[in-house]
């Protein structure tokens, strides 16, 4: 008899478990989940980017038939602001948001009153009619400009956050040339196809309020919104239902998740809030908005001797969860795969009246490889270098890891685990026909097509720490359920964890139900951002599953009368290695483990086991984006032809899906680089307010897209060797599509801003061309 | 806003509902007949998340008043599926990945086989067009394109 062998699924593109449900329409996303004699919530937002409240009249509203209350700040009492996470970072809390305005409005789209009603479509009307009187203030709009006044002795600059070693100025007084670049990146958000949305209910037969349509980080906003509402968090419980998409916008804190609950517990019914799109256009958390204000000092051969960097970030009117994170991980990630010995970091954090910003995938890195890659390509320009042997010049050996930065980001020592960054540039030339591509550009242009290709070059971030916790359990009929305190804003990770939980364990991934987001089944959990769940839930499920393994095979070794070692799991059953004899499934060992089972001896109960997972240090995947564009010189339009992605991931668990979160994320990227952007009048109106605005990538748009996933560099900090995959495919999309336009209109440096409009390129055609074009 | 009594056939099946005048079709759909399975994402026509079909047609369902479906045939995602057996294009969608979030899914699964059942030999150009009316923030589209292409002559009645 042939030895049995485990099926493996750590590599394979399995098919994902999720899916049924979302195909069929079945899946529970908020809007579906109703209660009883529940209330419907709408909000009343500011027409004034900034302003002094004179008054707000609400008689009229209240009068509506149906409508059951309608708030101003007034009625909230001392209520506390949105909370911001634990960070170094001091002098934030005066700028948090109110749940209601108070006092003064600071963006269009700010939270001014609150109405409850018994519909969801009475509940706009008596909204509309709702009469905020304001008195208009000067907006301050402009992170260029000088700081303007927040409040009474508050500047709207909370902090300045300074990075950097070595000695900078030194450095540029030897340096053979230096190189300045003014560049600026355009506000743009992760617009999630599924707005946000809250349902909250006060159980009073067990005195627990739940909170339905928690995501990202149920529960340290559970944590949060007891202490804001003087509760026990034992007396709480957030809820994940299906996600629709995240992109670290949705799952946040925001003033309507507080509304909810307080109007739970007030109004003693269910409440429930679904955003429309105009309301997430105008109040979602938004990114990206920064100006940067780069020097580069050299050798000769195009060596960094040092940088020095001013960044003025465009925060939007409030400090809310993120505190300053975006800005000062900008500057502590910014310089990617280089080696910079000498490091100055200026990042000036203001607040504008416009919609708070924070956190979208990739934050402060698809800003920070444009600026970065802008800088290369300036630097070969310059010195008259192939930007390509610029990089491998400057990239760090992969014998230099670990390399220590000398820098911080997300309140961790940025401590580059594992790379190797100039193998993966040479085998990226290679598969992508980097040489061919521009070859074929060239004889374009020389035909007369404004045709050319692009690189940028990233180093990403992933597997967040502190830690993660997974109670596996195995049932008697065999399912093995996974708890994580992890969650799912609809990436795979369900599947990806039953992946690994299904190979450390022995059976097969379908087996397995992972369970997330709901803080009533795990006591801890630190959620889904930053590229951490198949890190940190994965590795913790390894262990898990690694115990409850140990536990069955030791058991199963007493009742087979065979040596453990001789044991293996095959498919969910233990069996002896070398095939035939007597054999025993999971299910079978965990009902003869359950408490009440006379053959469980003194065991401890259950076929189960917890395990955590603990990691200081982030890991960093790292990766190359090549472009091919054309651009059409009347209208400024810039068609993608051709995208390439290569990307070291360290482990690909499912490759199917990282590709999927690759290709995902270059689409919001693409978006980013070329068409999205929030844009504001002279005097703060937000002009994208629709999708006939705001506008991403269609199918017709998205280029075809080839991916490179390759596995040379392991982490050293799990065993399994993973790093995340989430933010990728974002990364270097501006980096790349400025190249390649740059490349295309043979004007070194065309590109200093993005999105790259047509409008844009237009003008900085004229501008260059001295008005002839 | 006085309600008012309409008869709506989604489905196949019968739903007598009392509705106001304004409510959409894709709030009637989830709100009173309980078909959650079509989506709400911009409520004005741009996204294509509530796309359903109406007399065979592929609609918005967040731009038409539940009133206005009143006699015509509507279907939802939830008429895909025959029992535990996913339609072909759902089965395709699972085997390319081209899904993630799935909030998007019953709008792209309706306005696919809308289009195939309106022009059968509908051409790989204008079907990229087709797609191109619908708004995915996951996938980047690629894997969407690959789930047609790959089960186009099913679709065509042709295999």
């Amino acid at each position: 008899m042939q030895p049995l062998r485990p099926t493996r699924y750590i590599g394979k593109s399995v098919t994902r478990l999720e899916d049924r449900p979302l195909l069929t329409g079945a899946a529970r996303f908020v809007a579906d989940l109703d209660f009883p004699h529940q209330l419907h919530m709408r909000v009343v937002r500011s027409a004034h980017a900034h302003g002094r409240i004179l008054g707000i009249t609400t008689t009229e509203a209240s009068a509506l038939p149906g409508v059951v209350a309608v708030w101003t700040a007034a009625d909230l009492g001392d209520l506390p602001p949105i909370p911001i996470r634990a960070t170094a970072i001091q002098g934030l809390p005066p700028y948090r948001q109110p749940i209601l305005a108070r006092g003064r409005v600071r963006y269009v789209g700010e939270p001014v009153a609150v109405v409850f009603a018994e519909s969801a479509y009475g509940a706009e009307d008596a909204a509309d009619l709702v009469v905020a009187d304001i008195e208009p203030l000067e907006p301050y709009l402009d992170v260029c400009r000088a700081p303007a006044e927040f409040a009474p002795g508050l500047t709207s600059e909370p902090t300045i956050i300074r990075k950097g070693y070595g000695d900078v100025d030194a450095a540029f007084q030897r340096a053979h040339a230096m190189v300045a670049l003014d560049l600026s990146v355009g506000r743009h958000s992760a617009i999630p196809m599924e707005t946000r949305g809250a349902l909250a209910r006060h159980d009073r037969a067990r005195d627990v309020l739940e909170l339905h349509g928690a995501a990202k980080r149920p529960h340290w906003n559970r944590d949060q919104l007891a202490e804001m509402l003087s509760m026990s968090p034992a007396r709480i419980e957030l809820y994940e239902n299906h996600v629709g998409g995240g992109f670290g916008v949705r799952g946040e804190i925001y003033p309507e998740d507080v509304l909810v609950c307080v109007g739970a517990r007030r109004l003693g019914r269910p409440v429930k809030w679904i955003e429309d799109r105009r309301e997430h256009l105008l109040s979602a958390n938004q990114s990206r908005e920064q100006h940067h204000r780069i020097r580069a000092a050299v050798d000769a051969e195009g060596r960094f001797l040092a940088i020095d960097e001013t960044l003025l970030h465009d925060q939007g009117a409030y400090v809310r969860t993120h505190g300053a994170r975006v800005a000062d991980m900008t500057i502590g990630l910014l310089l990617g795969p280089y080696r910079v010995p000498n490091y100055r970091a200026v990042a000036h954090y203001r607040l504008t009246n416009k919609t708070p910003a924070a956190t979208y995938r990739a934050p402060g890195r698809f800003e920070g490889s444009f600026v970065r890659e802008r800088l290369i390509d300036a630097i070969a320009q310059r010195l008259d270098l192939d930007p390509l042997e610029v990089r491998r010049r400057n990239l760090i050996g992969s014998a230099e890891m670990p390399y220590v930065r000398g820098l911080t980001a997300l309140e961790t020592e940025v401590i580059l685990d594992s790379g190797d960054y100039a193998g993966l540039l040479e085998k990226a030339l290679v598969w992508s026909g980097w040489q061919a591509m521009s070859r074929q550009a060239a004889a374009r242009r020389a035909a007369g097509e404004a045709v050319g290709v692009g690189f940028g070059m990233f180093v990403e971030k992933s597997g967040l720490g502190p830690s993660e916790m997974v109670h596996l359990t195995v049932h008697a009929d065999g399912t093995v359920e996974v708890v994580t305190g992890a969650s799912s804003l609809g990436q795979g990770m369900e599947t990806a964890i039953a992946q690994i939980a299904a190979d450390t364990l022995g059976v097969d991934y379908r087996s397995i139900r992972v369970l997330h987001g709901n803080t009533n089944r795990i006591a801890f959990g630190f959620g889904a951002h930053a590229s951490r769940v198949t890190v940190m839930t994965g590795e913790a499920t390894r262990r898990a599953a690694e115990a409850v393994r140990a536990k069955a095979l030791a058991f199963a070794s007493e009742l087979l009368q065979r040596d453990a070692a001789a044991l293996d799991v095959v498919d969910g059953t233990v069996v002896a290695r070398e095939g035939g004899g007597p054999s025993i499934t999971l299910g079978q060992l965990a009902a003869q483990l359950a408490p009440a089972s006379g053959s469980r001896g003194d065991r401890e109960p259950g076929l189960a086991g917890t395990a955590w997972f603990h990691s200081k240090h982030m890991n960093y995947p790292y990766g190359v984006h090549m472009a091919q564009v054309a651009v059409d010189r009347e209208t400024g339009g810039v068609k993608v032809e051709r995208y390439c992605v290569a990307y070291d991931v360290g482990r690909a668990v499912n490759p199917a899906m990282i590709e999927g979160q690759i290709v995902g994320g270059l689409a919001q990227g693409l978006g980013g680089a070329l068409l999205e952007e929030f844009l504001y009048s002279e005097d703060g109106q937000p002009l994208s307010v629709t999708f006939a605005d705001y506008l991403t990538l269609t199918a017709r748009e998205m280029p075809p897209v080839a991916v490179l996933i390759t596995e040379d560099a392991p982490s050293p900090l799990n065993p399994l060797g993973l790093k995340g995959a989430g933010e990728g495919g974002v990364n270097a999309a501006g980096a790349a599509i400025a190249s390649a336009i740059d490349d295309a209109l043979q004007v070194a440096g065309l590109v200093a801003r993005l999105p790259a409009t047509p409008q844009y390129i237009r003008s900085r055609l004229r501008e260059l061309e001295g008005g002839a074009a | 806003m006085d309600k008012h009594p309409l008869e709506l056939t989604v489905n196949g099946s019968r739903f007598t509902v009392e509705v106001e005048h304004r409510k959409t079709l894709a709030d009637t759909l989830r709100e009173d007949c309980g078909l959650t399975g079509t989506h709400v994402g911009c409520e004005h026509g741009v996204c294509g998340a509530c796309t359903v079909l109406v007399g065979g047609e592929p609609v918005r369902a967040c731009l038409m008043f539940a009133h206005q479906a009143a006699g015509r045939p509507v279907r939802t995602v939830e008429s895909l599926a025959a029992g535990e057996r996913l339609h072909v294009l759902q089965q395709a969608f699972t085997d390319h990945h081209a899904l993630q979030c799935g909030y998007c899914t019953p709008g792209f699964l309706m306005l696919i086989v809308g289009a195939f059942e309106r022009d059968p030999d509908i051409a790989d150009g204008e079907l990229i067009e087709v797609l191109s009316s619908n708004l995915c923030r996951c996938t980047g589209y690629q894997n969407i394109i690959r789930a047609v292409r790959s089960v186009q002559d099913q679709l065509r009645g042709r295999a």
